[in-house]
């Protein structure tokens, strides 16, 4: 209850403070990457299923709400949400075959099936436009609707991993064995992740579309994915917290350093590597900010 | 309650069990003995349904549950600990005991269950299952089961000692502890069968003495059948009024643990004797 107040409160900061075009644009593209790093952290950090392809997931929704709003004249809200459900559809279907795979298989079968995606849409030319992308989207995303999209799903997250669905997760993550054994269908636990960490990249990659009012295949690429996992174990696997506030911390510290561009990659990738020497187990390690603030609460009594 | 028919289990070229029968009764305290690599784990295995035996069938409560994975064998009453720990260890205790507390099933139609109707057989225990809306939005049976949950959850930490653990990561706590903790998780699943997979190990003989009353108190006031597997014969022997004795993948004996005491092929097994050699 605290926790969903305080996240309302952040939303109205987020959404009312006075700020600049440019600023008003920062603090929507922190929404939508601390969306998809949720969608990724539920899967990665939470049922301990490592993916380096759910750039491919984004991908989706982004055309999907695109080509609804562009060519069907579809109002952006239930475009948006198509987005989200195409991406559950999509990963539905692809976690019946993959998902029986545990551990380090799945992360390359998920490079090769968001590598697969990624082509499908530049190829499909008559439909996507291929690799000259898909320019004149409406812009949709303003920053109040970031905001409130990115605040509902962050309740949303909270309160499902603080219930048996939670719970079961992160058994899974534990010891697969031990939670098959406690009474839980494995592949069907994956499965919930993987489709619920869909939809929250699909609504990113949504928004994406609606914020820039142009996308093309290349902005879906392996890097991407890459990116979205690096962040998620930058925030700490296992910490929700941890990771909207590295996902925060990085879109920042990227937007900072836009002046000198060029060494941009550089002074992410040294982040990273300082990150993973001084705290392996990421920002938070395997906790809720709330959880830490308890603790030193009750050390300094 | 329980029967193993004629179940052998190879692995490559390794027969780990050979035409394996016996019966368990209802209520009762079995324990199952015999030396390393006899075989012992593979039966919790099969039994719990994390390997399918290579023949033979296991019937549970009169329906063959052979062919089951383990989580439905679960759900049908069955629950087990580990010889080599497997507790979820970056979890709190409470939420160890928590995770397996929400999995109580009601089978209601067992007949059902083998015919296709799952989803009916296997109803979720309405005092422990709320929906997927109701997590998310944390409204409706949502306060109210996770409030059952952690006070059935509560009161079997304090059954086994570590009520005011609760709140500890489970993978720090001490190694006995994480033994008694295993045996409240899944007492948990509030099963019919009970698999103990050496509870004992790497206990000391205070912890080992504290564990016999344990399982024998739980044994009375939860209405439960046991199966333990022991290396400590003391343990066996005071505790289990029946014992099943196995070497090499084969039962050699059966009986009361006089019995079991007194057989030559056991003290052979255990001992050695100048024929095998």
């Amino acid at each position: 209850m605290k926790r969903t107040l305080i996240l309302i409160l952040i939303g109205f900061a987020l959404a009312l403070w006075p700020l600049g075009g440019y600023q008003e644009g920062i603090v929507i593209l922190m929404c939508i990457n601390c969306i998809a790093a949720m969608g990724v952290s539920i899967l990665t950090g939470f049922t301990g299923i490592f993916t380096l392809g759910h750039a491919a997931y984004m991908a989706l929704g982004a055309y999907t709400t695109a080509i609804l709003t562009v060519r069907y004249g579809v109002h952006w809200f239930p475009a948006v949400i198509a987005g989200g459900l195409m991406a559950v559809i999509i990963a539905w279907l692809i976690g019946i075959p993959t998902l029986k795979l545990t551990g380090d298989y799945y992360a390359i079968a998920s490079i090769g099936l968001g590598e697969a995606i990624r082509l499908i849409l530049e190829n499909w030319q008559s439909f996507t436009r291929g690799a000259r992308g898909f320019p004149g989207i409406d812009p949709y995303t303003t920053r109040t609707m970031a905001v409130v999209i990115f605040i509902v799903l962050a309740i949303l997250m909270f309160n499902l991993l603080d219930s048996r669905l939670g719970r079961e997760l992160r058994a899974s993550r534990d010891d697969g064995t031990a939670a098959s054994l406690m009474g839980f269908n494995t592949p069907r636990t994956r499965m919930k992740a993987l489709v619920i960490s869909a939809f929250f990249c699909g609504i990113a990659g949504s928004l994406l579309g609606g914020y820039m009012s142009f996308i093309q295949p290349s902005m879906f690429d392996m890097m991407k994915s890459t990116e979205l996992t690096a962040v998620v174990v930058f925030g700490g696997l296992g910490s929700m917290s941890g990771t909207i506030l590295g996902s925060a911390a990085i879109t920042l510290i990227m937007e900072y350093f836009r002046d000198i561009s060029q060494y941009r990659m550089l002074i992410y990738g040294l982040l990273l590597v300082v990150i993973m020497v001084f705290r392996p187990e990421g920002l938070l390690g395997s906790h809720e900010v709330w959880e830490l603030l308890r603790w030193r609460r009750k050390n300094n009594a | 309650m329980l029967e193993l028919s004629h179940v052998n289990m190879r692995f490559g070229g390794v027969m780990a069990l050979s035409d394996m029968s016996f019966h368990i009764q209802e209520g009762s305290l079995t324990g199952i003995i015999g030396p390393n690599g006899a075989g012992k784990t593979t039966i919790f295995n099969i039994i719990s349904g994390v390997y399918t035996p290579t023949e033979g069938q296991v019937y549970f409560q009169g329906c063959d549950i052979t062919p089951l994975k383990a989580y439905q064998i679960i759900r049908l009453g069955v629950a087990r600990t580990f010889q080599n720990l497997r507790l979820f260890t970056r979890s709190t205790v409470l939420d160890n005991v928590m995770t397996s507390a929400q999995n109580r099933y009601i089978n209601t139609y067992r007949e059902e269950y083998f015919t296709g109707g799952m989803s009916q057989a296997n109803r979720p225990a309405p005092e422990s299952w709320y929906s997927f809306i109701e997590s998310c939005l944390h409204v409706g049976r949502w306060a109210k089961t996770e409030r059952t949950l952690r006070k059935t959850s509560l009161e079997l930490l304090d059954r086994v000692g570590l009520a005011d653990r609760a709140d500890q990561t489970a993978g720090t706590l001490p190694y006995g502890m994480q033994r008694r903790l295993e045996i409240a998780r899944a007492l948990a699943l509030s099963p019919k069968l009970l698999l103990l997979d050496e509870p004992a190990a790497g206990m000391n003989p205070e912890e080992v003495f504290e564990l016999n009353d344990l399982i024998t108190g739980i044994h009375r006031d939860f209405k439960l059948t046991i199966l333990v597997i022991e290396h400590h014969m003391d343990l066996i022997m005071r505790i289990c009024p029946h014992i099943i004795c196995l070497n090499f993948g084969a039962k050699i004996a059966e009986g009361s643990s006089g019995d079991i005491q007194n057989n030559p092929e056991v003290l052979a097994a255990y001992l050695g004797t100048d024929e095998e050699e």
